[in-house]
């Protein structure tokens, strides 16, 4: 049973807070559960609460590579500032799993409201006196509030799944999160044919409130109402790019299972299913789950060469397998999509983990002189126009272009104005018709008629005679015949990088806010968000930054001049080489080179501000007099987890004493 | 111009039109003199010229090895990819989604489809992708000087100063392609042009998946006595099953059952293949359990028998089963591709 002390009930606990605890800012929930418990769903009522109380609002489910059994943890964090990056150090804990009950206890910081099932078996008494420790009656609550029903055999089952809803209705309270939002989410949470199901879990989160209400003094956790989320939506970044895969018009997208790119597959199957059928009810699409991401690839190719708009899906593994495929149809000129999730490598990895270890390997994949376009969306609205970008783009180029997301933008809840719809229509690239050859008289595959690097290409199926030609991944020549000429192949492979320069004229710009301070920051994809946060951490400390956020490979000259304008850059990333800083260093002049810092974080967590500001307010202090103590910076970062190490990122220290040292200037 | 200089295109639905014969054609063979494949491709020629083969609707896919070079050799009016090594299978399926009024030409060798490519073989024969799959079988790596394919003879020599001998089996090709799910498989022989050109004839005219296993002896590797990919070994042991025929159907010719001696498999498209029996003992080409016990007899009595062995016409093809549009999806215009503002809207609400 129990041995954690219940805090004594107080009378008339129901009253507002005193002045002397203040509304608060930013508010971080982390629940430790175990997976496959059925605590998603009420997880993701506590963010769609807090949502819809106009506060916005973000979610980070650090889960593992499992289906029942291991620990798992939800985050939810709501800011008044609009921060929606990784905090490390929640204000509120529930402690749902005995396995990481203790470890999660641990690493709470002082002053941290916790609540834990009074049910555990870990003995939790004694481990802290500096965190207010609460113990809920759980499973009392959720019986009551969902008795036994007489002859149904998944009752158990069920039960196990609605006591997650008491840490719900005792969160709400807690923290001031309204009841009838509450209500709403639940609702929302089970529609259609399972809305039955949602007035047993609403009756728990409201035992769970009512028990709060009278049991809980006032917490230092409550959050207010606001009006920053209308007209908002809250989504993954995978149902965002299976949105761009619909309204970008693919029309065959192949793929492989594998965490976490998976759900991006099967939400655009549905929704292929749903909104691309014509009158008849025939697809105008064609969906394969191939037998490997050798497969997976080698079709989209096909469809590709023949005309498709085709596009596939995967994470880092599955990258490796597809390069020789992407050589093939960089060298040969095939427009397809790649869609890299990336995760946690090298190797394995970390299969349910975030990681920006791909990036490189994107740019360069494939043997010899390969280079590619990558896209890098940071958040899920980007992830919606670069999955239509992309798949305009290798049109336009006829080359395989990839977008780079990440496990933490794709598998997670992030608040998005409404997408818009594209303003231009699809991209066709030069495709020459029947008659088009007719008109010309003549056609040549590899000749680089408008001086762009990008040549014309035929379909197969298109009726004339000068349409055919032979692909191939052999040395050819404008003609698409074989050849080993030396000349033939420099001309060739010199016309693939001039068609890369056009190609990087086309991109999306860098995102640039700058003020002429001396120091910057890059970053790229959903390291954003922990930028924005650790910039107004950074100036609160008494350093002023400029920022520009990179959304495409190869980088815009932008980027070179960016680094031009500042003394010291810090390049922010989430990958333990500083692999876009390392492509940096190659295109970059030897003057600016030294101005770069790398700022990494790799431990599998998604990057908190801290990793950010405080590795640069450690470099910037020795160099800045009128600094303000590091206090105004987060106290957390001491998170474990429940994995036994710390989350201290060490690749941030690579500020002092890494390869490239401040600039001496 | 002459009147033998042009060959009808006949498509169902479509008028007849002429091209000339050198649409058929395509560049000098580079491969060596006497190569076994140079005369499947030739066989190849005949038989698209035969049934009338559109070849701008006909695409040529292979993987790597001397067998894929071969599409640089016929339908010069057709586009051509010579894609990755044992990939051609993906290559294949993918042109077959995004323009479903292909006709495709799979051309590979035994590397390319026994070793390297088995699984994408297998699982393409597994969906019933609609591909003529020609298999140029002659046992070796021709391009990387004659090491051993998986198809090699066990304790074959090794064409190299001091070269073991093959210590595995090889890989029937026609059982694997019959257990993996091919609705049509064959075996040939390269020096069998009577046989070779109907049975690409009907190939061509089957729905699904068509393998054709061709052993096609590497007259620089593995054209050695006691070779069971050489010319001399497979001419004296073939052992054709039939005599085949096809009847296109545009011909619509009354066809006369005759019991006991022929037998006939109707395709899709509604021609029929003819099949009277020869030497061999009558052999029903619909049943798969018995395609494959002629084929594990074949390897204990030493026998190289050829012709059709499996067909089930009845199966829908990989295209079909996707329920698409008629209209290619590589033809699809933006309407098609591209759902409303008012569908982004309504799925936003969703959200």
């Amino acid at each position: 049973m129990a041995s954690a002390p219940i805090a004594e009930p107080r009378a008339g606990a129901r009253r507002p807070s005193p002045p002397s605890r203040p509304i608060l800012d930013d508010l971080a929930i982390r629940v430790a559960t175990v997976n496959g418990s059925g605590s998603q769903s009420a997880n993701l009522v506590l963010v769609r609460a807090l949502h819809a109380m106009g506060i916005p609002a973000a979610a980070k489910n650090i889960f593992p590579s499992n289906i029942e059994g291991l620990p798992t943890w939800f985050l939810v964090r709501a800011s008044r500032r609009g921060y929606v990056g990784f905090r490390d150090d929640p204000d509120v804990l529930v402690l749902m799993n005995d396995q990481t009950a203790a470890d999660d206890l641990r690493s709470a910081r002082p002053g941290c409201v916790v609540f834990h099932r009074d049910d555990l078996k870990t003995p939790l008494a004694g481990l802290r006196d500096d965190v207010d420790l609460f113990a809920v009656p759980c499973a009392r609550l959720a019986e009551e509030a969902y008795p036994p029903v007489a002859g149904d055999p998944s009752y158990r089952d069920k039960l196990r799944k609605v006591v997650n809803m008491v840490y719900v209705g005792v969160v709400a309270s807690a923290c001031g999160i309204g009841l009838e939002e509450v209500r709403g989410a639940i609702r929302r949470q089970f529609p259609g044919r399972k809305a039955k199901a949602a007035e047993p879990n609403i009756r728990a989160a409201e035992a769970g409130f009512a028990w709060a209400e009278e049991h809980l003094p006032p917490l230092p956790v409550r959050v207010e109402r606001q009006d920053q989320t209308a007209g908002t939506i809250l989504i993954e970044g995978n149902q965002a790019c299976a949105l761009g895969v619909l309204f970008g018009g693919a029309s065959v997208l192949t793929w492989y299972p594998i965490t976490p790119s998976s759900s991006l597959a099967e939400y655009a199957e549905d929704l292929l299913k749903d909104h691309r059928l014509s009158a008849d009810g025939k697809a105008t699409f064609a969906i394969v789950q191939a037998e490997d991401e050798l497969a997976a690839i080698g079709m989209a190719v096909g469809a590709g060469w023949a005309g498709a708009r085709a596009i596939t899906a995967t994470s880092g593994p599955g990258i490796s397998l597809m390069a020789e495929f992407v050589g093939l149809a960089y060298f040969a000129e095939i427009p397809v999509v790649i869609i890299d999730v990336e995760r946690m490598g090298p190797s394995t990895g970390l299969p349910t983990r975030t990681n920006q270890g791909d990036i490189l390997k994107l740019h360069l994949l494939g043997h010899g002189d390969c280079r590619h376009v990558v896209l890098i969306p940071g958040s899920v609205a980007e992830c919606f126009e670069m999955t239509i970008e992309a798949l305009d783009l290798a049109q336009e180029f006829q080359t395989p272009v990839f977008v780079a997301t990440d496990l933490d933008l794709g598998m997670n809840l992030w608040m998005s104005p409404r997408f818009a719809y594209p303003s231009r229509p699809l991209s066709r690239g030069k495709v020459l018709s029947a008659a088009d050859l007719e008109r010309l008289g003549a056609f040549e595959r590899y000749k680089d008629v408008d001086g762009d690097g990008v040549c014309y290409r035929t379909l197969p199926g298109t009726e004339h005679p000068l349409a055919a030609y032979f692909t191939r991944g052999t040395g050819h020549n404008e003609k698409s015949g074989y050849s080993e000429r030396p000349d033939d192949w420099k001309r060739n492979i010199d016309r693939l990088a001039r068609k890369l320069e056009t190609a990087r004229g086309r991109l999306p710009k860098p995102v640039i806010e700058e003020a002429g301070h001396a120091v910057g920051i890059i970053a790229y994809g959903t390291s954003h968000w922990a930028v924005v946060e650790a910039r107004d951490q950074l100036r609160e400390a008494g350093v002023e930054t400029d920022y520009c956020r990179i959304l495409a490979l190869p980088v815009d000259e932008a980027v070179a001049g960016f680094v031009g304008r500042h003394e010291r850059v810090y390049v922010v990333e989430q990958n333990r080489d500083g692999q876009v800083g390392f492509l940096l260093h190659g295109t970059l002049e030897g003057h600016l080179i030294p101005r770069l810092i790398p700022v990494l974080h790799y431990d599998g967590t998604p990057i908190p501000a801290s990793a950010i500001a405080r590795p640069i307010l450690d470099r910037e202090r020795p160099l800045i007099s009128d600094l303000t103590p590091d206090s105004a910076l987060h106290a957390g970062d001491h998170g474990a987890m429940g994995v036994g190490g710390t989350s201290v990122p060490q690749g941030a220290a690579g500020a002092p004493g890494a390869p490239t040292g401040p600039s001496a200037e | 111009m002459a009147a033998e200089a042009t060959v009808m295109v006949r498509e169902p639905g479509r008028e007849p039109f002429a091209l000339p014969v050198l649409a058929y054609q395509g560049s000098a063979s580079t491969l060596c003199k006497g190569c076994g494949h140079n005369s499947i491709t030739s066989a190849l020629i005949d038989a698209c010229k035969q049934v009338g083969l559109n070849p701008y609707r006909t695409v040529k896919i292979s993987g790597i090895g001397c067998s894929s070079k071969t599409p640089a050799y016929f339908l010069q009016y057709s586009h051509g990819f010579n894609s990755l090594h044992g990939r051609m299978p993906s290559v294949a399926t993918g042109a077959a989604l995004a323009n479903r009024w292909l006709t495709i030409l799979g051309i590979s060798g035994d590397g390319d489809t026994a070793n390297i490519g088995l699984g994408q073989f297998k699982h393409a024969c597994r969906r019933n992708v609609p591909i003529v799959y020609l298999v140029e079988n002659n046992g070796c790596y021709g391009l990387t000087k004659g090491q051993f394919s998986a198809t090699a003879d066990l304790n074959a020599p090794l064409r190299r100063p001091g070269g073991e001998t093959n210590p595995t089996p090889p890989f029937d090709l026609c059982l694997e392609a019959i257990a993996a799910g091919a609705t049509f498989v064959a075996r040939s022989f390269a020096g069998d042009r009577k046989q070779l050109v109907p049975l690409l004839k009907a190939a061509l005219h089957h729905r699904g998946l068509a393998l054709l296993d061709i052993i096609s002896p590497c007259v620089t590797f593995n054209d050695f006595v006691g070779s069971t990919k050489s010319w001399d070994w497979a001419k004296e042991h073939e052992e054709p099953l039939h005599e085949i025929g096809l009847i296109e159907r545009r011909e619509e010719i009354a066809i006369e059952q005759e019991p006991g001696q022929s037998r006939q498999v109707t395709l899709h498209d509604g021609s029929i293949i003819t099949l009277r029996a020869l030497h061999h003992e009558e052999h029903d080409v619909r049943d798969r359990a018995g395609a494959v016990r002629l084929l594990w007899e074949s390897h204990a009595n030493d026998e190289f028998v050829t012709g059709l062995i499996y067909a089930d016409p009845d199966r829908p093809d990989y295209v079909e089963q996707q329920h698409l549009v008629e209209t290619p999806l590589a033809f699809l215009d933006d309407a098609a591709l591209r759902p409303g503002p008012e569908v982004l809207s309504a799925l936003m609400d969703r959200f």
